[in-house]
């Protein structure tokens, strides 16, 4: 499975066009971690379980939109996004969309 | 009255002594690694250069949640009412964001890449409707690494 975020594959020709897939999760924040990064928003600097969340999230996210790919016989998904939103305090969706396509081989 | 003056005072001098040292040595290390990755190119066009020969293309990105500190905070609370830059702000996203490119560099420079497209930067507030909670920026930087 080929992800990309720009429309072509080098070297590669789309055969079909299978239209856009997507994948979603949403993840709250840690009580021990939120109290952590409580302390970290007096001194300042980089909250790393978030960034560790976030990009586990992130993966979940891709993993998700890969299987939906898989399920509809795409090799690649092309001209991937990533959004982010916060549903509510605390918790924040991650969501990676983009085109499946079945590429020549 | 007075030890809530007294803690809110400490908050403010540690916040301003902590962050600003913080901040010094994480704009140090941000120069130093632009430096070190100069080679490897990311920019924003969408299409590969039509000469290139292509081996390889593969999604990368770089992620990171940073957060101000107590005394910017504050600065930025004053500014509200007065108006104008938010300095405090401005350097805190500016931060972030070459942070996150960095890291996605980082990991095309682990497969090898020559340069990295469509380069595109999402960022958000993952403390957003928290109440005061404000302050915390996650920057996303990802774009497609491309190796001869």
């Amino acid at each position: 499975m080929i992800i990309s975020n720009i429309e072509v594959i080098p070297g590669r020709q789309v055969a079909t066009h299978l239209g856009m897939v997507q994948g979603n999760t949403v993840r709250a924040k840690h009580a021990g971690k939120d109290i952590m990064a409580g302390f970290k928003n007096i001194f300042g600097g980089e909250l790393k379980s978030y960034t560790e969340l976030l990009t586990e999230a992130r993966e979940e996210a891709v993993a998700r939109m890969i299987r939906q790919a898989e399920s509809i016989g795409a090799n690649a998904v092309l001209n991937v996004r990533f959004s982010t939103s916060s549903i509510s305090a605390g918790a924040a969706e991650l969501f990676a969309y983009g085109t499946a396509v079945v590429l020549e081989e | 009255m007075l030890l809530n003056l007294t803690i809110f005072l400490c908050l403010v001098f540690l916040g301003y002594v902590f962050g600003r040292h913080a901040e010094k040595k994480h704009f140090e290390s941000i120069l130093e690694r632009e430096n070190q990755y100069k080679a490897l190119l990311a920019f924003s066009a969408r299409f590969p250069p039509a000469d290139m020969a292509i081996s390889e293309s593969k999604l990368v990105g770089g992620t990171v949640v940073i957060s101000i500190d107590y005394f910017k905070r504050l600065a930025a609370g004053l500014r509200n009412i007065f108006g104008g830059p938010v300095t405090s702000y401005e350097s805190l996203i500016e931060r972030a964001r070459r942070e996150a490119i960095l890291r996605m560099k980082e990991e095309a420079i682990a497969m090898g890449a020559e340069m990295i497209i469509n380069v595109k930067l999402e960022t958000s507030s993952i403390t957003k409707g928290a109440g005061d909670q404000v302050g915390a920026v996650e920057v996303y930087a990802y774009g497609t690494a491309l190796k001869h």
